[in-house]
């Protein structure tokens, strides 16, 4: 395969909850895949499953398949140990709340430093030094002096950088951003997308974003998928999405946020929403979506639909994917 | 952003707070000894045998009793500036230099005690932690609060009935074999037998408490953020628990220690009366014996001070520990 | 989505032909389904359960354990001269008695021939009775003093916080053994020397709780409503304040027991009554020999001391659910 991370099948269970359900996924290598969803769509557990980090009381079944330089290995059936030598090594997560993901009595220095000591070789001077070149690949100013700051001397978006040196410190070949940014001032968000864009293409690795905002996938994704109750529902390209948008789930996500080009001010119409919420969708036996889908039929509460191709490369789980933005295209009465 | 303050600032900030607690204690004092029944006077005049009315009057009078209390104060102070507080009437010597005696033995007693309360303590909490919920954790958490229910006295007791009176295996008092001329290396160990038992003794209470701060300290850490950023970047669990979850429980944990400093100066004298450790806390219950109350007021003050002093290195080891502190 | 395109009325009359009936008297909504959207109202709450808190303390097994001990060492200390109508002190038999030798003193005899059973449960006389009162009393200081700081802050703050950190330095055990030694040993000045060491710790937290909790709205609103300080600080904060100072308070009966016990101990205690401590220290001399008599009065703090421990941690889990999540 070419990919350089295959989802295969992947489910998640705690208990009878099942916020992960049958997704599958791949991200080619030097591309930036964005995964799309409100909390509560299973994105975060989706990407903790990528990294091995579920926790203890959950059950996960299917395939995480990894290229690495040994070859295709499958995340979830490694044994805990080997997991360890993957993390940080050939993926590696970046996460939402800079201010709390650093540990407050060890400097930044010796936290970039302990990856380095994970999974290489190095002695003393060469690991201070490929700290320092880190630092300045993320652009963190006055690297010399700051290597011996401690986190809380810092920023948010410069903790962040510190957390994106910490997880290129070994050259991954995956790297997932779980909400990385949300969490930082707008102006600091478009540094640190860049950033991730930037080394990107320096380091020949994947960037995975895990992301709400329309805006971060429209700007910097090469292809999303979007998430709805822990269901894959839709696969596109960014272009292809926003212009025509196949499931009534991705289609009221669009409806609902303001679009510039349109020229869309409050006063001239309240916003759609989507009404009702994520809760919904619990116990229902067909499609998740359907207790909030205006197009719902018969057949939605009875079959879930699965993630299947559309219109060549497109990827949408609905009995009738389309059905919002076109009009025109009359339903056959369903008896 | 603000950088650390350097030790000598920090020194300097330290004891600039502790002159009014200073203070404070110091009037304490000489208020309780002046609620003492008997002066210096009656003192003397027992040392004699007897005396006077008129004796005991011009005694007082030319040792200053007969001023007011204001004035008796200035002289107490001025006392405790020439590192005077007074004379004992049963050791007949200057109390400064019977406590200079027995303190080292003491303090030698309770740091062996509170590191081995650390310990013992931080080890089964982090056992403790890792079991979480199940039923190891149940029963050490019971342990530990059975500990914290013992008196020392009698567990010193009961340990001496154990260990002396039944086995035979370590000393039932004292501080070192008496009349024995082990120098060196020998010698230390000699009197590392005897120190076993009171300081067991003098732990055990608080073992329980460091042992379930541990365990709340590490079951909290473990959810943080930063745990789960360092089980990230591929690190082994034994550096994940070392270098991150300890070390930050570290910090309640030796906030803790230096707060109980006092306390176990408290348990320091019944433990060091039931094994005759030669201590401040012996001296302190032979001064209650005795009705010495220059001595027993001597031992307040002076082991306040040494609290005084405790809490402030706690405070600098606190700042080094946790980089937050200090930083304004 | 234009509400009158035809493609909008097809679906939403098929669909309303699938969907559940929504009640009657709702918005305009044909289309939602989902069950949130209907509910435009608040949910029904029910009434909040009262004494929840109970029913939680009253589910812990170790609680329960605790309660009930207690309970009975309540019933020895109250039916004590109904069981045993004879001065505990008196000598009635043969000294040295083991346990089980004879039927009509189960527990054994002392040196003076003192029945052993008979003290144990007029020791537990006094033991609660200094525990709870020093408890009392030393909650009353502190609460007061800890609320004046807490709730005005400033140079009153300032003053009462350097009180507190004065008492908290001097060591507890020893300030008591010199009070005690000052004032003659009876169950009074025990009970009050023993109140003094406590209440810091009881000021220190009622303050915390004070200082952050008069930030909140409600104390805004009493005060706006033009109540002064009084009502604000017993009726509108301290109601909210209560939960750690009741943890607290279990934790010092315990402590207090320990103290009174480690006082008769030394022989500090009140020489009119048969105490626990003062048992285990009459029985000091003969443990080689006679050792229950250390061994029997020492069980007995063990168990009411763990007793309250108990409770006082199942109270910890009752009223600070956060804690108890440990426990899962």
């Amino acid at each position: 395969m070419s990919a350089v991370l295959a989802v295969e099948n992947l489910s998640v269970a705690f208990g009878p909850a099942r916020p992960v359900e049958r997704v599958s996924f791949h991200v080619n290598p030097r591309e930036t895949l964005a995964i799309v969803g409100e909390s509560g769509s299973g994105k975060s557990l989706t990407a903790l499953s990528m990294m091995g980090l579920l926790p203890r009381n959950a059950r996960a079944s299917g395939q995480i398949l990894i290229r690495t330089p040994q070859g295709r290995v499958d995340m979830l059936a490694l044994p805990e140990r080997r997991r360890r030598l993957l993390r940080g090594k050939q993926i590696a997560m970046v996460f939402q709340e800079p201010m709390t993901s650093l540990n407050p009595v060890h400097t930044i220095g010796r936290q970039i430093e302990e990856t380095l000591i994970a999974h290489e070789n190095l002695d003393r001077a060469a690991r201070r030094a490929r700290v320092l070149e880190l630092m300045n690949l993320v652009r963190i100013p006055d690297a010399a002096r700051r290597i011996d700051d401690y986190p809380h001397q810092l920023s948010g978006g410069m903790r962040q950088r510190v957390m994106i040196a910490m997880a290129v410190a070994c050259r991954p070949r995956i790297l997932i951003a779980d909400e990385a940014t949300t969490a930082l001032d707008v102006t600091i968000q478009a540094q640190i997308l860049q950033l991730l864009d930037n080394l990107r293409r320096e380091l020949d690795v994947a960037v995975v974003l895990i992301t709400h905002d329309l805006g971060v996938v429209s700007q910097w994704a090469d292809r999303v998928v979007v998430m709805y109750a822990g269901l894959h529902v839709e696969e596109a390209t960014p272009a292809q999405l926003f212009a025509d948008p196949l499931h009534p789930y991705s289609h009221g996500l669009l409806a609902a946020s303001p679009r510039n080009s349109e020229g869309l001010t409050y006063r001239d119409a309240p916003l759609a929403e989507i009404p009702g919420s994520i809760a919904s969708a619990r116990g229902e036996v067909g499609c998740p979506f359907r207790p909030r889908c205006p197009a719902a039929r018969e057949v939605c509460g009875a079959v879930v639909p699965p993630p299947v191709p559309h219109r060549g490369d497109r990827l949408v789980a609905c009995h009738f994917p389309g059905i919002l933005t076109e009009e025109a295209r009359l339903v056959p009465a369903f008896a | 952003m603000a950088q650390r303050k350097s030790v000598p600032r920090q020194i300097w900030r330290i004891f600039l707070h502790a002159i009014p607690t200073v203070l404070g204690i110091v009037v304490l004092n000489f208020l309780l000894l002046q609620l003492a029944p008997g002066d210096a006077a009656d003192v003397i005049a027992a040392e004699a045998g007897s005396a006077t009315e008129e004796t005991m009057a011009a005694l007082r009078r030319s040792m200053g009793l007969d001023l007011s209390v204001l004035e008796q104060l200035k002289t107490y102070l001025l006392h405790l500036a020439q590192l005077d507080l007074g004379h004992s009437p049963r050791y007949a010597m200057p109390v400064l230099d019977l406590i200079m005696q027995r303190l080292p033995g003491t303090l030698i007693l309770m740091a062996t005690a509170l590191g081995l309360a650390v310990v013992l303590g931080v080890a089964l909490g982090a056992v403790m932690s890792s079991f979480a919920g199940r039923i190891p954790d149940r029963l050490l958490s019971v342990l530990s609060l059975l500990f914290y229910s013992i008196p020392g006295f009698w567990i010193g007791l009961m340990l001496i009935l154990l260990f002396s009176v039944k086995l035979g295996w370590l000393p039932s008092g004292g501080s070192g074999t008496i009349g024995s001329s082990l120098t060196g290396w020998a010698a230390v160990l000699d009197n590392a037998r005897y120190m076993i038992l009171p300081a067991m003794s003098l732990s055990l209470f608080y073992v329980a408490i460091y042992a379930r701060l541990t365990r709340a300290a590490m079951l909290e850490i473990r959810n943080q953020d930063y745990v789960r950023t360092a089980r990230a970047k591929g690190l082994s669990p034994l550096r994940i628990t070392l270098s991150h979850i300890l070390r930050n429980a570290l910090i309640p944990v030796t906030t803790m220690a230096g707060m109980h400093f006092g306390n176990m100066l408290g348990g320091a004298v019944v433990v060091e009366t039931v094994f005759s450790w030669p201590g401040l806390g012996r001296l302190a219950f032979e001064a209650v014996m005795a009705r010495d109350f220059n001595v027993l007021l001597g031992i307040l003050l002076l082991s306040s001070l040494v609290v005084i002093v405790v809490n402030g290195l706690v405070d600098l080891l606190q700042s080094r520990l946790d980089p937050r502190i200090g930083a304004n | 989505m234009p509400a009158d395109s035809t493609l909008h009325k097809a679906l939403a009359t098929s669909a309303a032909r699938t969907a559940p009936q929504p009640p009657a008297a709702q918005p305009e909504w044909r289309h939602i389904h989902a069950p949130d959207a209907r509910s435009a109202t608040t949910a029904h709450l029910p009434p909040r359960q009262g004494y929840a808190e109970l029913k939680l303390f009253l589910r812990n097994p170790n609680a329960i354990f605790g309660i009930v001990v207690l309970l009975a060492m309540a019933l020895c200390a109250l039916t004590a001269p109904l069981l045993f109508p004879r001065d505990p002190l008196a000598m009635v038999g043969r000294p040295f008695l083991w346990p089980g030798q004879d039927a009509a003193f189960p527990l054994g005899t002392d040196s003076m021939g003192r029945d052993v059973l008979a003290g144990l449960v007029h020791g537990a006389r006094i033991s609660l009775y200094v525990g709870v009162a020093a408890t009392v009393l030393g909650l009353s200081v502190g609460i007061v003093v800890g609320a004046l700081a807490g709730y005005f802050g400033g140079v009153t703050d300032r003053l009462l916080s350097r009180l507190i950190e004065i008492f908290q330095t001097l060591p507890s055990f020893v300030l008591v053994v010199v009070l005690v030694a000052i004032l003659a040993p009876n169950a009074t000045t025990i009970t009050l020397s023993i109140a003094i060491v406590t209440w810091p710790t009881v000021a220190r937290l009622t303050r915390a709780e004070f200082r952050s909790l008069r930030q909140n709205d409600f104390v805004t609103a009493a005060r706006s409503l033009g109540f002064g300080h009084g009502h604000i600080i017993f009726r509108e904060i301290l109601p909210n304040a209560l939960p750690p100072i009741i943890v607290t308070s279990s934790v010092m009966v315990a402590g207090a027991i320990l103290m009174e016990s480690a006082l008769s101990f030394m022989g500090l205690g009140d020489p009119n009554v048969v105490s626990w401590g003062s048992m285990i220290g009459g029985g000091r001399e003969m443990i080689r020999t006679a050792w229950y008599l250390t061994a029997l009065p020492g069980l007995a703090i063990v168990v009411t001391v763990l007793a309250l421990n108990l409770i006082g941690d199942g109270l910890n889990d009752a009223l600070n659910p956060r804690f108890s999540e440990d426990r899962l």
